[in-house]
């Protein structure tokens, strides 16, 4: 008992960003003449997890189920409809729109398209510049270009780049861009959302790699958002599982990838082919029945249970919280 | 780029040559004749001499081909000829009425300018409030409402309460500023609202399409302020369709607002080509309509290059 409360204690003095029961419900509008709401998407339905300062916290579910919602929710780029999110114990719900400007310093995004995300009309040194200017970390203009230069130097690309406009990068190139973006005002905490999905299985393998080494070198503390399991399980040292807006399971990244609790993650896993096709053919796989419900008119009780292998009629009714059903291993289901 | 302005040029000659022989032969083919509606006009018996020597001395009794490469040829040397009708030198006949013609289509532009990109951009920031009904409500009215019906409306308001009448002669901006604003300003803001309408709704839909980007999210999360983002990264990237929109609506209305000239009591171009047309002016018709295509393609090749230098993706090799 009193092990799990010291385990609980220290977890929470470590925590670089505490989520506690976010809710982003978005309006779903209709109507001919008069828009009136006639439903709520529950994008992200009562989340609560922590994240520990150095660490990288994967954040892994289907695509819908509200990832990339709670990324921006952290970083308020979303309004939260409910719920607190702490960073470095400050509530960044209840700031003005001053404050929360300021502490955009310390905690930045890199997002999942590197195409749309980089201003058109802005050549890179701009695009990487402006936050520096912004915040007024640099005042002279030559100071600000070569610092430009220094953060192009450390996501590998050359320093000439500064001059180019962003359609004359290629996808890894530009993602690259995005890192350093996100890395001028020497962030503390970096939202990495779905950062590889929109590139070549070669240029995601360099992206991680120099977000892995960036971490090691300015001690970042990552949320990592995706859906590639394997990518996910190697940069992650804790992983959140997800579904329809609802946190399914929390563990350690061995943890989690060796022993499995949750039913849903247990299916998710097993879905990840193995590359020896002898061992493909034999394992045993977990497929789902039926589609995801939508998230307008989430399923009552545990909102997994119309799709579970293992639910009974009473999941339908209660809404299984999540429980630390090993130490550090948290799991939402009331049948485990 | 050098060289694209330089093709875009070249490129001119052909478009105009087109419109040249479009008009030209188009205008043949019309019914009615300049020298029957002449002396229609005088009421009396016309003797078959006297029409062919009018018909000679215009040159028209040459056949059509020698008449078309004649005119060529002098537009070559920029010499536009005499309007048939007036005999007057065609180059002095235009020249005094395209001041008053350009100076109310740069006007009317400012005036457009000035109320749809505040307009459409502040109804796309609230988009679905009052404000932006109000907008789309004014916009829609200056699409529906025909300028010189707005243009009666308010010359009746004048006259009630300000007992001001359109002057009967135009007055250069460089002989009296004030005589000639005091003439233009009114029509310039029937003509520029209703030209509003247009680029009003395309600020705010550009608007609108621009900050549901993400390198707004972007802008946003590096923390800047919310002006900032506005002005420097939606606004830029989404006057570039405004631009083409303005650049366009300024062309046509160089070319001439018959209506609206008619009554402001205004001696543009528009009403100039209107009796030319119905003068059967040969000349003064192929002239006017010549300079209307040169302005069109020329402010579309204006517009071309303000938007490559404002967006670097368009590169013109």
């Amino acid at each position: 008992m009193s092990r799990t409360q010291n385990s609980k204690l220290k977890t929470q003095n470590s925590a670089i960003v505490e989520v506690r029961g976010l809710k982003k419900y978005f309006p779903v509008f209709s109507g001919l003449f008069t828009q009136r709401v006639v439903g709520w998407v529950k994008a992200v339905d009562d989340v609560s997890f922590s994240i520990r300062r150095g660490e990288t916290l994967g954040l892994v579910g289907e695509s819908g189920c509200g990832k990339t919602t709670t990324g921006r929710c952290i970083l308020q780029l979303e309004r939260v409809t409910e719920g607190e999110i702490l960073f470095e114990g400050q509530d960044l719900t209840r700031l003005g729109d001053a404050e929360l400007r300021l502490l955009r310093r310390h905690m930045q995004i890199v997002f999942q398209d590197p195409y749309s995300s980089l201003n058109p009309r802005m050549t890179i040194g701009q695009i990487i510049g402006e936050p520096i200017w912004v915040h007024r970390l640099l005042r002279d203009r030559g100071e600000c270009r070569d610092r430009v230069e220094e953060l192009l130097t450390l996501v590998g690309l050359n320093p000439l780049m500064a001059q180019r406009y962003p359609h004359e990068l290629s996808g890894g190139q530009r993602q690259r861009v995005g890192i350093a973006r996100a890395l001028a005002l020497e962030a503390r905490f970096v939202v990495c959302d779905e950062p590889v999905s929109a590139l070549d299985v070669s240029i995601q393998a360099q992206i991680i790699n120099l977000l892995e080494e960036l971490q090691g070198r300015f001690s970042l503390t990552y949320l990592f958002i995706a859906h590639d399991l394997s990518v996910v399980r190697h940069i992650s040292d804790r992983i959140v599982v997800m579904y329809l807006g609802r946190v399914a399971e929390i563990a350690d990244r061995v943890e989690l990838y060796e022993s499995p609790l949750h039913p849903y993650t247990q299916a998710l896993l097993s879905a990840v082919p193995v590359p020896d096709p002898a061992v493909e053919a034999q394992r045993e796989r977990v497929v789902l029945k039926g589609e995801v419900p939508s998230p307008m008119n989430p399923p009552s009780g545990c909102v997994f249970h119309p799709r579970c292998p293992i639910a009974v009629e009473e999941c339908g009714q209660i809404v299984p919280q999540l429980r630390e059903i090993r130490p550090d291993h948290w799991v939402a289901c009331s049948r485990v | 780029m050098r060289q694209y302005i330089l093709k875009r040029v070249l490129l001119m000659i052909p478009t105009l040559l087109g419109v040249a022989v479009l008009v030209f032969f188009l205008l043949r083919v019309l019914p009615g004749d300049i020298v029957e509606l002449k002396y229609a006009g005088t009421g009396t018996y016309a003797p078959k001499q006297a029409i062919e020597r009018e018909r000679a001395q215009l040159g028209l009794d040459k056949p059509l081909w020698q008449q078309f490469l004649s005119w060529i040829w002098g537009i070559v040397r920029f010499d536009f000829g005499q309007s048939m009708w007036t005999g007057r030198p065609i180059t002095h006949e235009i020249a005094i009425r395209l001041e008053l013609s350009v100076e109310l289509a740069l006007m009317a532009t400012l005036v457009a300018v000035l109320i749809s990109i505040p307009l459409g951009t502040l109804a796309a920031l609230r988009q679905d409030s009052w404000v932006d009904y109000f907008v789309r409500v004014f916009s829609i009215a200056g699409l529906a409402i025909p300028s010189f019906w707005l243009g009666i409306l308010m010359i009746l308001v004048f006259i009630i309460y300000f007992r001001w009448l359109p002057p009967l002669t135009f007055t250069s901006f460089w002989v009296n500023p004030k005589a000639n604003l005091m003439q233009l300003v009114w029509p310039a803001l029937a003509v520029g609202y209703r030209y509003s309408a247009v680029a009003t709704r395309m600020t705010r839909s550009a608007v609108l399409e621009v900050l549901r980007e993400d390198y707004i999210r972007t802008a946003r999360a590096k923390g800047l302020w919310e002006k900032v983002i506005l002005v420097r990264h939606a606004l830029k990237n989404a006057l570039l369709p405004v631009i083409t929109v303005i650049g366009l609506e300024f062309a046509f209305l160089v070319g001439g607002l018959v209506v609206t000239e008619q009554v402001f009591n205004l001696n543009g171009i528009g009403k100039l080509f209107v009796e030319a047309i119905s003068q059967r002016d040969y000349t003064m018709v192929q002239s006017l309509v010549l300079l209307t295509s040169f302005v069109f393609i020329f402010v579309n090749f204006v517009v071309d290059l303000i938007n490559a230098w404002l967006d670097p993706r368009i590169r013109y090799q």
